[in-house]
């Protein structure tokens, strides 16, 4: 089992003769992701093998449209390589073509062409992963994106984030001490992208080979505060968080579009706050987050213990209001009641 | 993308947004000729005279003498970043105010201590005011639309409206499936207390506003103030306009709009090379590629008692002459006490990466410690380059390692 991605997928890559395309296919099909058909407008009819020094190790069927691959190969999951001032068009196509997960890997799409993205993907059987993200991988089973592929491990943990590097960074750390993945998700780091934090816990949380799900996020808007509240309601499972961004200033961005303190919102400490309020397993330091989720299930319980959970004395005021939660029948989660005021912005 | 004052009135003109009469000078003699050919002479008896820097809280900065650092007096009031020139000889005394503000620094509490260098003012008409007004364009995240928002408070620093009295600001979401609706200009106009005529301006106001953001591929378009003068007209008396920097390969013509005197010189070198430089006032120097990494690679040098010295994500391409110049402009910040090289490959392979480390190495002299830490596509290889360069570094196994030795650096 694994979550949007794994021995199901059938996928269709969009702009897989550019050059980005074409090297991140033979790394695909060189992974054993199935991939079943290119889409470049043009050049529909070909079979496609790479080009220069890349070759394929099978040659990929290419076809003019989505809707087309889609009726002839069955496609059901779609990956973007196309430049940005055409990548939204791209989406929409996908959308259109009814493709159940699109992976867009194109990075700087402009947030005038996203807006009308997101209204459609909002009113369509869609998923979107991105855009600006380094996409999703099901170990041993399906490698979709532009990640490196040796560095996981088939295993339990769930991860998102929206971070690149970081989140090898992460995966490296837990496939060193023998935790592997059930799925590694890249959300992206763009102000408009199509599944949240939120949506990728939930999918982990109804995964039952998901044992324990790892969250990167980053400063910048309110999501992982709106994943905290959900969390603290719904998820049973363990959940270990970094944020990063906590030395970041203010008002500047910080390499992703999103990544940006403003009017002093999406602080690493208001989200920090939320996160340890939600009953989460925070990492403190970037170096540490492999071992805290070996910590965390060492310790057998789905949240930290009292000691580490108990926020510190500035924080007391919104403890309190969580607190007769936590005093009832001593459930290890705060169940039941969202932390008031951090979510709602 | 951030552009000046006077730059975002002159495309809101296009879009028929009401500004005041202006024009943008670049020394004193000219601001004192051009008050009185163009104003004084034409019967206009009070201009504002403001200082153009990207900053905002230009109205309570003070100019300081950019040698000494002392703040300016004129007339026995501090210089500020925007005044007002009334009762009198304005031309002249235009003149005299351009003369302290241009080529000395304004710091205001968006510039921080060091302030900008202001090289441009505006004069513009002066008007009497009824009512001040803000309003403001920008992406809510959260919904994924464009929101628009307005609110009596006008004037002041919105964030503090927001945080003490939310209900005073009114909001209007721009539907991407319908666009913006004459019911939602007419519920904000109304919201704001308006009638009659005043009302029928804001109504044009807002149109024009919206059209002129989305146009222009804005990320965010802020008027405050925004007026309703005494014979009831509205206009834009200060304008704030960013341009969503994914866009700008539809707008070539905004590359002149863009003044790099305003952007620290180390940040604008660094994109030249398509490196994404920010400069901090840290110790520790960091080199890393991925934005999420290199946030998380600052906060391990604080963690580990430094400082970081800047942000610098070298991306995905990262190639030996990439690598070089990123090296480059990190260590010509002189604060920098010590480097952490932080690269996780998965395209991008080690080994180029400590090819081009070891390139630098060999060009830029350097006297600090260098902790390289390579992980990911061929970081054995990566490793055996760099100890056989007869270089000094300090090799770190993995990230926590990397931690430590700042840490040891830090101490010693």
């Amino acid at each position: 089992m694994s979550v949007l991605v794994g021995k199901q997928t059938k996928l269709l890559v969009q702009g897989i003769t550019g050059s980005e395309g074409t090297f991140h296919t033979s790394q695909m099909i060189e992974y054993g992701t199935p991939v079943v058909a290119g889409v470049t407008p043009g050049k529909g009819g070909m079979l496609y093998g790479g080009k220069g020094d890349i070759m394929f190790k099978s040659a990929v069927p290419l076809f003019n449209s989505v809707s087309e691959a889609v009726k002839k190969t069955g496609a059901n999951t779609s990956v973007i390589f196309v430049p940005p001032p055409y990548a939204a068009d791209a989406i929409l196509e996908a959308i259109s073509a009814k493709i159940k997960v699109i992976i867009c890997i194109t990075e700087g799409i402009p947030i005038r062409d996203m807006i009308p993205v997101k209204h459609a993907l909002d009113n369509s059987t869609s998923i979107l992963i991105g855009p600006n993200c380094p996409g999703v991988i099901t170990p041993d089973e399906a490698k979709i994106g532009i990640m490196p592929g040796f560095i996981h491990k088939k295993g339990n943990i769930g991860v998102v984030s929206r971070s690149g590097t970081l989140t090898y960074e992460a995966v490296k750390q837990l496939t060193d001490l023998g935790l592997g993945q059930s799925t590694c998700i890249g959300i992206g780091g763009d102000p408009i992208i199509g599944t949240q934090h939120i949506d990728a816990i939930k999918y982990f949380n109804d995964d039952p080979n998901t044992h324990a799900i790892v969250m990167i996020g980053e400063i910048g808007g309110s999501a992982e505060e709106e994943a905290a509240a959900y969390i603290a309601k719904y998820v049973k499972k363990p959940v270990i968080a970094f944020i990063a961004g906590r030395t970041a200033p203010p008002g500047r961005r910080m390499g992703h579009a999103g990544a940006i303190i403003s009017g002093g919102k999406g602080t690493a400490e208001e989200k920090i706050k939320a996160l340890r309020e939600a009953g989460i397993f925070v990492v403190e330091t970037p170096a540490k987050i492999g071992q805290t989720v070996l910590d965390a299930l060492k310790s057998g319980s789905s949240t930290p213990k009292r000691k580490q959970g108990r926020p510190p004395k500035s924080e007391s005021a919104v403890a309190k209001t969580v607190a007769p939660v936590a005093t009832g029948e001593a459930p290890k989660r705060r169940q039941g009641r969202p932390p008031k005021k951090l979510w709602l912005l | 993308m951030k552009i000046h004052e006077y730059q975002a009135k002159e495309l809101l003109k296009r879009y028929k947004v009401p500004v005041l009469k202006n024009r943008v000078i670049f020394n004193a003699f000219d601001a004192g000729k051009i008050t009185y050919d163009e104003f004084e002479s034409q019967g206009i008896g009070t201009v504002v005279l403001k200082a153009q820097i990207h900053a905002g809280g230009r109205g309570k900065g003070t100019v300081k003498n950019i040698e000494t650092g002392q703040p300016i007096y004129l007339f026995d009031s501090p210089v500020r970043g925007v005044n007002i020139i009334r009762n009198g000889n304005i031309s002249d005394k235009v003149y005299q105010y351009s003369r302290e503000i241009l080529g000395n620094r304004l710091v205001t509490i968006q510039t921080g201590d060091e302030g900008s260098v202001v090289s441009k003012v505006l004069v513009e008409e002066g008007v009497a005011i009824d009512r001040e007004f803000y309003a403001s364009i920008t992406l809510d995240r959260t919904t994924g639309k464009n929101v628009i928002m307005v609110s009596t408070e006008g004037g002041v620093e919105i964030e503090k409206v927001a945080e003490e009295t939310p209900e005073k600001i009114l909001k209007e979401h721009i539907d991407p499936a319908t666009g913006f609706q004459q019911f939602q200009a007419r519920s904000l106009g109304f919201g704001l207390g308006l009638a009659g005529e005043a009302f029928n301006n804001f109504v044009k106001f807002i149109n024009n506003l919206v059209e002129a953001y989305e146009d222009l591929d804005c990320s965010l378009v802020e008027i405050n103030p925004l007026v309703l003068t005494n014979e009831g007209k509205m206009i834009a008396l200060d304008c704030k306009m960013t341009f969503d920097e994914n866009a700008l390969f539809r707008h070539p013509e905004y590359m002149e709009l863009r003044d790099i005197t305003e952007e620290d010189p180390l940040e604008v070198e660094a994109s030249k090379y398509n490196l994404n430089y920010i400069k901090l006032d840290g110790n520790v120097g960091c080199m890393v590629n991925g934005a999420g990494l290199a946030m998380a690679t600052m906060d391990l040098i604080q963690l580990s008692g430094g400082k970081p010295a800047n942000f610098l994500d070298v991306g995905g391409g990262a190639n030996p002459e990439r690598i070089a110049n990123a090296f480059r402009i990190m260590m010509s910040d002189k604060n920098v006490k010590a480097v952490l090289i932080n690269i996780f490959g998965g395209i991008v392979r080690c080994d180029r990466v400590a090819q081009g480390i070891i390139q630098a190495l060999n060009t830029v002299h350097v006297n600090m410690p260098v902790i390289v830490r390579l992980d990911g596509t061929n970081a054995e290889e990566a490793k055996l380059m760099l100890s056989k360069s007869g270089l000094s570094f300090k090799v770190a196994e993995n990230f926590e390692h990397a931690a430590q030795l700042v840490n040891d650096v830090m101490k010693n």
